[in-house]
């Protein structure tokens, strides 16, 4: 449940329920997380190899993809960027700034920046893809890649977490409740897409 | 609508670049020895082609890296994305 002295959408926490349409789409805020902005030249051994043994997570040097080390994340940002998600209560940012002291990287705690929104099921493509120009075709984007992009306007960061789809979008704070309702509304035709189609059947 | 090439992420949509301008004008070595013309040029001053055109993007709502692309001002078919520092590939003459 998320803590309604932190978290943006806490009086949305209903709203973004009642939205769901079975069998095809569920979106909820999940609770807060800490976040960690990593920047540092991953070719230098000393950085990419003590970050390794310091969170036992080897920086996915791959552009866009997702390294998870029993549920600390990697999010690749750019070549010298990553974002590291880890629980809310977690020691990350001091055992990083204590492993990598002396170093020319920079640790930046950037929890407050955004909440993450969890969007699953069958029509959850298609929903993000109504105002997010991403090719999420299978084909392309599949589980333990992420993107950053736009969704209808607001800064987007995408995660697929697995094939259902079930994606996680980070979104700013100040965004948050502009996205989760362009969201809700989106998700809306699905109700009666559904209906329409019982109604045949 | 543009589909651009970062040279990191790939194919994207043009919505999530920035242009820059034009590419590969050098800042002068000594800022002091220029007079105001010769400072004005290297600030204002742009070939502003119809045709070939190297210039500056930016993946500013993705992984927020500067690079250069050659694109036709005309068609804007771009023909070549390479990464700050790496050399231009060669001048295109014909086609505009
Ligand atoms: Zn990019």
């Amino acid at each position: 449940m998320a803590d309604a002295k932190r978290s943006p959408l806490a009086f949305m926490t209903s709203a973004l329920a009642e939205a769901e349409v079975p069998d095809a789409v569920a979106l909820r805020e999940l609770s807060p997380r800490t976040q960690i902005d990593l920047r540092g030249e991953v070719a230098d051994p000393a950085f990419a190899g003590t970050v390794e043994s310091a969170l036992r997570l080897t920086l996915p040097r791959t552009p866009n993809r997702v390294a998870d080390a029993g549920g600390l994340l990697a999010l690749w940002l750019g070549p010298d960027e990553w974002l590291l998600v880890g629980p809310e209560a977690s020691d990350l940012e001091a055992r990083l700034r204590s492993a990598l002291s002396g170093q020319h990287v920079a640790i930046t705690d950037v929890s407050a920046n955004r909440t993450v929104l969890e969007l699953g099921g069958p029509k959850a493509r298609e929903i993000l893809n109504k105002g997010c120009p991403l090719d999420l075709d299978p084909r392309v984007f599949g589980p333990g890649q992420c993107a950053q992009s736009i969704l209808a306007r607001a800064q987007l960061l995408l995660h697929q977490r697995d094939i259902e789809p079930t994606y996680h979008l980070y979104v700013r704070g100040s965004f948050a409740f502009y996205a989760a309702s362009w969201l809700i509304d989106a998700m809306k035709e699905y109700r009666f897409a559904k209906r329409g189609g019982r109604r045949e059947r | 609508m543009l589909l651009i090439e970062c040279p990191w992420c790939g194919p994207r949509d043009e919505v999530e670049f920035r242009c820059g301008g034009e590419a590969h004008i050098a800042r002068p070595q000594d800022p002091d020895a220029l007079d105001d013309a010769a400072w004005a040029d290297y600030v204002f001053m742009r070939t502003n082609p119809k045709g070939w055109h190297r210039e500056r993007w930016c993946h500013s709502q993705g992984c927020r890296r500067w690079f250069n692309v050659r694109r036709s001002t005309v068609s804007h078919e771009i023909t070549a994305v390479y990464k700050m520092g790496e050399e231009p590939p060669e001048a295109e003459g014909s086609a505009q």
